[in-house]
């Protein structure tokens, strides 16, 4: 489903991801671990279009068909969601009606007519039922005075409102207690298929006893240096990052 | 067409040459300039009772020796008041013109805000052809409002009608020597709108709905007058979402409310006067005089959406005279390009335990500049006088302004005031963060400057929020590239 051929991106001039190679099925769930400012959310915002990165080289692929091209809302309609590790607040503007905007502009350019009210009542009720979200938390301004666990929730409650065919999911165990954790990864579980796939991309085994993944991959240096099954994710927790590190060193 | 100055100077320069100065008062539009004889002419031409005519004329001779205030945070070339014709007789519609001959960009235009094509036709002055609609609605609604007594009609008919009424009122709330334009408002006037609702009555219908479009025309230097008796209740809109391009450069216009003990005023406007165009050519020049009076227990809301002018220069006000009086002022301001803005409000507590609210939210694009004036004045007799103001301000992009000028004079030591202010950017991660969830930037901005003004649109009618929502859209349009 998705396909990174040797993806190379900076930032101002610097160098950040250096040739990552990476293959994504249906159904699969891959994590990409890895060191503070190893590039693991800049490969997140690069699949997702972020125009603060610019690709230099290698490319990006989708069902087959590069999305290189693609603007970040064109990436959305073929089916790219991120959940964000740090959702940004948009004063005034209810969860509700931002999710209402969200589909309906993607149905627009799939050349489909507004989701009818009734419909989108019902898909709202629906999906925040299965993620345990209060219907109050739904009229509030977007992220704004959310907590950390809130925030996160409900980056999870939109990634089920729009079905993607990828979801990625960038450090969405942090800033999390072990009780919105398991709510948070139940949903990710419930919304999994063998349609769709999901990249978790995280700091820490945590979440990964929760969203077991079927490959894991370790991101140093804007490099993928290992990769592995869940078991490489065990070890890393026992034994940290620094035998990746001389590893790769040599 | 947007027209410049400069063209306008041309076109007016031969038109004096064309008719001289002392033509015939007769014909249809005035010669250029002001004096006193063009002053009793005007009110001549609208056999208007004596008393009008002189107050015009005092109006007129305070004016000469006033200079137009240089104090707001704008700057423009001063329009040349000798250059101007101040009467022309309302346009008719041309029977020979068809909808299809009109700018085809604005058609487009009136198609997003959702404005009939009836409207549509009035607006650009095409014969409307299925009338007996319109005719009918507008006699159903006069019934309605006679049957209640309620007075609902232009100035100029209420000064021949009921002349005791606008001669009690006219100037009491906003004096001919207030200001350098409410003076040259004062002497000029050519219409606007009077409104009376009598005591105990509320108003079963917000004025102005059905007449929105008739009144667009009223030309440059309208007058409004709405007096509310004592514990009555009326809410009151004006303007158009619809964008007018009309091509007087000077607007000048002066409206008073006066709500009597117990009496509640809703005063709503959305201006969308021709802005310039992109380079900051032409545009209209917006200079009005906006106050309420308020008696005891009454209350007046203000709320206004400013999206068009060249330059505004506008602070509806509130005078809270009456004990217990309240005063609100929820504005949204829109900047683009190379607009500028001056506005706000004044709320002068006189009376005690009077309240006001002010909710300002300004938002600049482009390379516009928008300023918040406001003023909270506490008289030494307000006792236990609020109020709470909060100035949000929202920029786009690196090369517009956004200034806050708040004065606060407190001479009662009960008095309760607070400011809150915020100024925001609408940021790139916001935008990529809608952009993410398959939104559009305009869509984006779109969103998030409805999310910022919400406040106040939530203040306006339904159906006047929901077009009023739709021209900020428009508004800022192309304003992050």
């Amino acid at each position: 489903m998705l396909k990174i051929k040797d993806l190379h991106a900076s930032v101002e001039g610097k160098g950040i991801l250096k040739g990552i190679n990476l293959e994504v099925g249906a159904g699969e769930v891959h994590a990409i671990m890895g060191p503070n400012g190893s590039g693991k959310s800049t490969l997140a915002s690069v699949i997702a279009g972020n125009e603060t990165y610019e690709v230099t080289a290698g490319d990006i692929f989708l069902d087959g068909e590069s999305i290189e091209d693609f603007s970040p809302e064109e990436r959305a309609h073929n089916g790219v969601f991120l959940s964000f590790q740090y959702p940004v607040e948009i004063p005034g503007v209810s969860v509700t009606n931002f999710m209402k905007t969200a589909i309906n502009e993607s149905r627009k350019a799939k050349g489909i007519e507004d989701m009818p009210a009734k419909d989108m009542l019902k898909l709202i009720r629906e999906k925040s039922e299965l993620l345990e979200i209060d219907r109050k938390f739904l009229s509030r301004s977007l992220n704004e005075g959310f907590s950390g666990g809130e925030k996160k929730r409900n980056e999870i409650f939109q990634m089920a409102m729009l079905e993607p065919k990828l979801a990625i999911l960038d450090e969405t165990d942090s800033g999390l207690d072990i009780d919105a954790l398991r709510i948070v990864a139940n949903g990710v579980n419930k919304l999994k298929s063998k349609d769709n796939a999901v990249v978790v991309i995280t700091h820490y085994q945590r979440l990964l006893e929760y969203i077991v993944p079927d490959f894991v991959h370790v991101l140093y240096n804007g490099k993928i240096v290992k990769s592995g099954t869940k078991e490489l994710a065990m070890e890393l927790e026992e034994k940290g990052y620094d035998w990746i590190k001389q590893e790769a060193a040599v | 067409m947007a027209y410049t100055e400069q063209e306008l100077k041309k076109e007016l320069e031969t038109k004096e040459y064309e008719y001289g100065f002392y033509t015939d008062i007769e014909s249809d539009t005035f010669p250029i300039g002001l004096s006193e004889e063009i002053v009793i002419a005007i009110s001549k031409k609208k056999n208007e009772p004596k008393w009008m005519t002189d107050w015009r004329v005092e109006a007129y001779r305070v004016w000469e020796k006033m200079k137009e205030p240089e104090w707001a945070n704008v700057r423009y070339q001063k329009p040349d008041f000798q250059a101007i014709s101040y009467y022309s007789a309302p346009k008719k519609a041309d029977p020979n013109k068809k909808l299809e001959d009109v700018d085809p960009e604005l058609l487009e235009m009136y198609k997003k805000l959702g404005i009939s094509i009836d409207e549509q036709k009035k607006l650009q002055n095409v014969a409307v052809d299925i009338v007996v609609d319109s005719v009918s609605v507008a006699t159903t609604f006069k019934k309605t409002l006679a049957e209640k007594g309620i007075i609902f009609m232009p100035i100029s008919e209420a000064i021949q009608e009921y002349p005791e009424l606008v001669r009690k009122y006219m100037g009491t709330v906003v004096p001919t020597t207030d200001n350098f334009y409410a003076a040259l408002n004062s002497a000029v006037f050519t219409d606007g709108s009077f409104c009376y609702i009598p005591k105990g009555v509320r108003c079963p219908m917000e004025l102005s709905t059905y007449f929105r479009i008739n009144q667009a025309g009223t030309g440059q230097f309208e007058r409004t007058l709405v007096v509310a008796d004592e514990g009555s209740y009326v809410s009151y809109l004006e303007g158009c979402t619809a964008p007018s391009r009309d091509e007087n450069q000077l607007h000048a216009a002066v409206v008073e409310l006066i709500a009597m003990d117990d009496a509640e005023i809703k005063y709503s406007t959305v201006q969308n006067w021709f802005p310039g165009n992109k380079e900051g050519k032409g545009g209209v020049y917006n200079f009005v005089t906006k106050r309420a009076i308020c008696e005891k227990n009454a209350k007046v809301s203000w709320t206004q959406v400013e999206t068009g002018s060249a330059v505004t220069w506008k602070y509806p006000s509130c005078i809270l005279k009456g004990d217990n009086s309240i005063g609100e002022f929820y504005s949204i301001a829109v900047t683009n390009n190379y607009q500028q803005a001056d506005t706000g409000t004044k709320m002068i507590h006189l009376g005690k335990n009077t309240r006001s609210t002010i909710i300002s939210k300004g938002i600049s694009a482009g390379k516009s500049q928008n300023s918040y004036r406001g003023l909270v004045q506490v008289s030494s007799r307000a006792d236990n006088a609020r109020n709470f103001s909060q100035c949000d301000s929202l920029l786009m992009g690196n090369e517009c302004g956004a200034h806050t000028f708040p004065y606060i004079e407190a001479k009662n030591k009960s008095a309760m005031i607070e400011h809150e202010a915020t100024t925001s950017k609408i940021g790139e991660d916001q935008i990529f963060y809608c952009n993410q969830r398959g939104i559009d930037t305009e869509k984006a901005i779109a969103l998030i400057v409805n999310g910022f003004s919400k406040e106040v649109l939530n203040k306006l009618p339904m159906e006047f929020a929901v077009e009023a929502q739709k021209l900020l859209e428009i508004s800022l349009e192309g304003s992050v590239g």
